[in-house]
């Protein structure tokens, strides 16, 4: 009955979705001319590249975050879970040292034990969602102190570092680069399009989204709602894995400090690109423009005087409510 | 129910009442009025705009057009609250309560005694209980509600109305969740209420009851004001008759006669709300399954496609036992349900029509990457097979009207081309033209082949569409009419559980 009166907004959802795709790029433009604007090494291939690197570890841990916000959760636990994964990995390949001689041997050990931690730590979120039927913010809240603890306490409070040798061998994984082209930033690409193909075209991409649409739809319409659920914190689970793999070559070290507010910045990344936080639609392009948004403000203030590169957080803060804002707001007008 | 003898004063009234949503009018323009110390029955089938008239009146909406005037005073109702203050208390089908709050919260809500500053629980606790003991209901006011069975809540809904000093009581289908012994109670109380002046209207699909309390009787047909009669003398068949006011035969299609194959067969299953229940299944046969609500007829259909365990019992799909633990497997073996709560559990309201449309079958679409051009071309022919009618495949499903958005369930169930299909309420809120053409497709379903299930609270549609008919009641199977039984009369008294087919 009331749904006739709904008709009228029908354009407006489509314009909205326009907006949504467009929006995050039109800002990634313009924050790249006032770069260009305020220094004329800004738009160097070094920086762009040295942007792009940065960008990697919250975008690639905002690809799998897309996907559990897109089902209707969320993940708080990704800082710590990749500190926790980097601290095991370290230690891992530390102890290995006295083992073996094969140096590679022990980095590609220490890799895969981290993809085995990160996925098996999304699977432990995504399990005690489901199964103890638990919203993911209280999960979530809980395994990521569990983990940062646990960080802590294999640091003894202190650092973990990685043996020189170990590192030297890893260094190329976030330092080296192919044709030019830094290994994080490839990483980063390729996660994306794998990312983009799932979530864009496939049935596993649909369910996710139709979960987070509407759980109980999604439940009469033959989906095992619970697996998806599962397997959209395994991605993030894998994600954080990705990232920590990088990311652990470039200080060689973990500690109680390693990737704190991860977490809230790939939640941000994944607002800015057009992600609805109460689930049900995703947009990985929109995301990895976010998560460069991010990366551009600090990378701005950093080259200029203009604003105290103190206050990027409250600019970053300020695009993320202006982006919503605008996202919103369009839609209500139209 | 002594005669009055003078007509007492009308306390609240309504003239040439409209109500449009969006371009569409569901109330032309109805009168009604309610007296002091009266209990006025609004009798009308689903969608004939009882509840629109309720909710105009009880300040929940505004009419598009028409007056509404208390104690001869022209009034306007802004919020529920406005009515409320002026004595006009609304009792919903689902109960208006804070669930996490005591039954003493409850009843106070809004208007809590105070001692000073502070609250006088003890003298609320004392007015609560005295109440509710007038009720003959023996919840504990300190109780949370969410613990208290359905009927206690209804009464805690009624405690509260009468803590109100209501002068009207709007009664939705107030005994749908009571047993016999609590209607009683009801009924004592609403004779209690109407000797102090209280104007009532009651809101029943049990005629019996209607005949039973109620002074006078209005009617409403498809938003159309039809009559306002004395209840003297008026049968449950008269009510019926005139709710109904058309031939019913040139409504329905004809129907094909069932093959002997049987399809699906359930014995003695048990679940969550159902108990031992058997029934059969032919090809090619349309078997209604009729009961009041709450009767168990959702639970056994959302059992068997495998959404809720089957505590006990079998079934047999073309003579194999089978259990299903979730819908995906029910669908591999070709049984699909369609909702009755559309826009709940049928329809992603804010997604696009194409991606609803295949969103049940979506596997054939994926190789693994998702064929959009044949999701398309599978999107055209499946809707224009039940005659959607959509300005564009990018619109969202909210936007469709009711009739179109059952159309769209109903080709996203077919897509996986089921061969049993089960409908609840296969035309709830949907307008007559779309009814007919629901109707049409149910027949052509079963003259395919398939075996088709109805469930439905309109009779007249059972008795319209069914080769046979499934009655239940309180979770059990009570009967199975065929032929001449299947009318109102036998199936309402299987239906309220006077009779049944097996012992109890």
């Amino acid at each position: 009955m009331t749904d006739t009166t709904a008709q009228q907004t029908k354009p407006g959802l489509l314009a909205g979705l326009d907006w949504k795709l467009l929006g995050p790029l039109a800002a990634l433009v313009v924050l790249l001319i006032i770069g260009s604007l305020l220094n004329e090494n800004f738009l160097s291939s070094g920086n762009l590249l040295n942007i792009l690197t940065r960008s990697a570890f919250i975008g690639i841990i905002a690809i799998g975050a897309t996907f559990v916000i897109s089902s209707g959760g969320i993940d708080l636990s990704v800082g710590s879970m990749a500190a926790f994964t980097a601290g095991v990995m370290i230690m891992l390949m530390n102890w290995m040292l006295g083992m073996t001689d094969m140096i590679w041997l022990i980095v590609v050990v220490g890799i895969m034990a981290g993809a085995l931690i990160g996925s098996a730590a999304g699977w432990l979120n995504g399990i005690l969602i489901t199964r103890g039927g638990i919203e993911a913010f209280i999960v979530t809240l809980g395994t990521m102190g569990i983990y940062r603890s646990l960080v802590t306490y294999l640091a003894d409070g202190g650092t973990l570092s990685l043996d020189r040798e170990v590192r030297a061998l890893y260094r190329p994984v976030y330092y080296g680069d192919i044709f030019g082209l830094p290994i994080p930033v490839l990483l980063f690409a390729l996660a994306a399009i794998l990312g983009w193909l799932v979530l864009n075209n496939t049935a596993f991409g649909r369910h996710v989204q139709s979960v987070g649409a509407n759980e109980d739809v999604a439940r009469y319409s033959a989906i095992n709602t619970d697996r998806i659920k599962v397997y959209a914190f395994m991605i993030q689970g894998a994600c954080v894995a990705l990232a920590t793999i990088v990311y652990v070559p470039r200080l060689g070290s973990a500690s109680a400090t390693t990737g704190v507010l991860w977490e809230l910045e790939a939640i941000a990344a994944v607002i800015i690109g057009g992600t609805l936080l109460k689930g049900g639609y995703g947009r990985i392009g929109g995301t990895i423009a976010g998560a460069l948004i991010l990366t551009l403000i600090g990378n701005i203030l950093n080259l200029t005087d203009l604003i105290s590169n103190y206050l990027n957080g409250a600019v970053q803060g300020v695009i993320i409510i202006a982006a919503v804002f605008l996202q919103r707001g369009l839609r209500r007008k139209s | 129910m002594a005669p009055q003898t003078t007509h007492p004063a009308v306390l609240l009234s309504g003239t040439g009442l409209r109500k449009s949503y969006g371009p569409v009018e569901v109330l032309h323009g109805v009168d009604f009025e309610i007296r002091a110390g009266e209990v006025h029955a609004l009798l009308g089938e689903n969608g004939a705009g009882k509840s629109t008239l309720v909710k105009i009146l009880s300040g929940l909406v505004q009419p598009s057009e028409g007056t509404i005037a208390l104690d001869d005073k022209a009034v306007a109702f802004a919020t529920v609250a406005d009515a409320e203050n002026a004595g006009i208390v609304l009792i919903h089908q689902e109960f208006n309560l804070a669930e996490l709050r005591t039954v003493e919260e409850n009843i106070f809500l809004g208007r809590e005694r105070r001692k000073g500053l502070f609250l006088n629980k003890a003298a609320m606790r004392i007015e609560a209980r005295a109440l509710l003991d007038q009720l003959n209901c023996a919840a504990p006011v300190t109780a949370q509600v969410a613990s208290l069975p359905v009927a206690d809540k209804q009464m805690v809904e009624i405690a509260k109305a009468m803590s109100r000093k209501a002068r009207v009581l709007f009664l939705d289908e107030p005994t749908a969740v009571l047993t016999k012994a609590e209607t009683a109670s009801l009924f004592a109380l609403v004779a209690r209420l109407k000797a102090e002046g209280v104007g009532i209207v009651f809101i029943s699909h049990k005629l019996d009851e209607v005949e039973a309390i109620a002074d006078r009787i209005t009617v409403l047909r498809d938003g159309n004001h039809v009559t306002t009669v004395s209840a003297d003398g008026i049968s449950p068949d008269d009510m019926a008759r005139m709710m109904v006011g058309r031939e019913l035969s040139d409504f329905y299609p004809e129907m094909s006669a069932p093959s002997a194959e049987t399809l699906l067969e359930v014995e003695e299953v048990s679940a969550p709300s159902v108990r031992r229940a058997s029934f059969d299944l032919r090809r090619g046969e349309v078997l209604g399954f009729a009961g009041l609500q709450g009767a168990g007829r959702t639970a056994l259909m959302e059992a068997i496609i495998g959404l809720h365990p089957i505590e006990n019992g079998t079934l047999r799909l073309n003579g194999e036992a089978c259990t299903f633990d979730s819908v995906a497997e029910s669908k591999t073996n070709r049984i699909a349900y369609l909702t009755k709560d559309r826009k709940g559990k049928g329809l992603l309201l804010a997604n696009d029509l194409v991606w609803n449309f295949s969103l049940f079958a979506l596997d054939k679409f994926a190789t693994p990457f998702l064929d959009r051009k044949a999701e398309r071309a599978a999107y055209d022919a499946g809707t224009q097979a039940v005659d959607l009618r959509a300005a564009s495949p990018k619109m969202a499903a909210g936007s469709l009207s009711g009739g179109n958005q059952q159309k769209l369930l109903l080709a996203k169930i077919l897509e996986a081309n089921p061969q049993i299909i089960i409908i609840d309420e296969p035309t709830r809120g949907i307008d007559v033209g779309a009814k007919a053409q629901i109707y049409g497709f149910i027949a052509d379903l079963a003259a395919e082949g398939r075996g088709v299930i109805v469930l439905s609270s309109e009779l007249p549609e059972i008795i319209g569409l069914s080769h046979r008919v499934v009655v239940m009641h309180n979770g059990m199977v009570t009967g199975c009419l065929t032929g001449d039984d299947i009318n109102e009369e036998t199936i309402m008294r299987y239906a309220s559980g006077l009779v049944s087919e097996r012992a109890a």
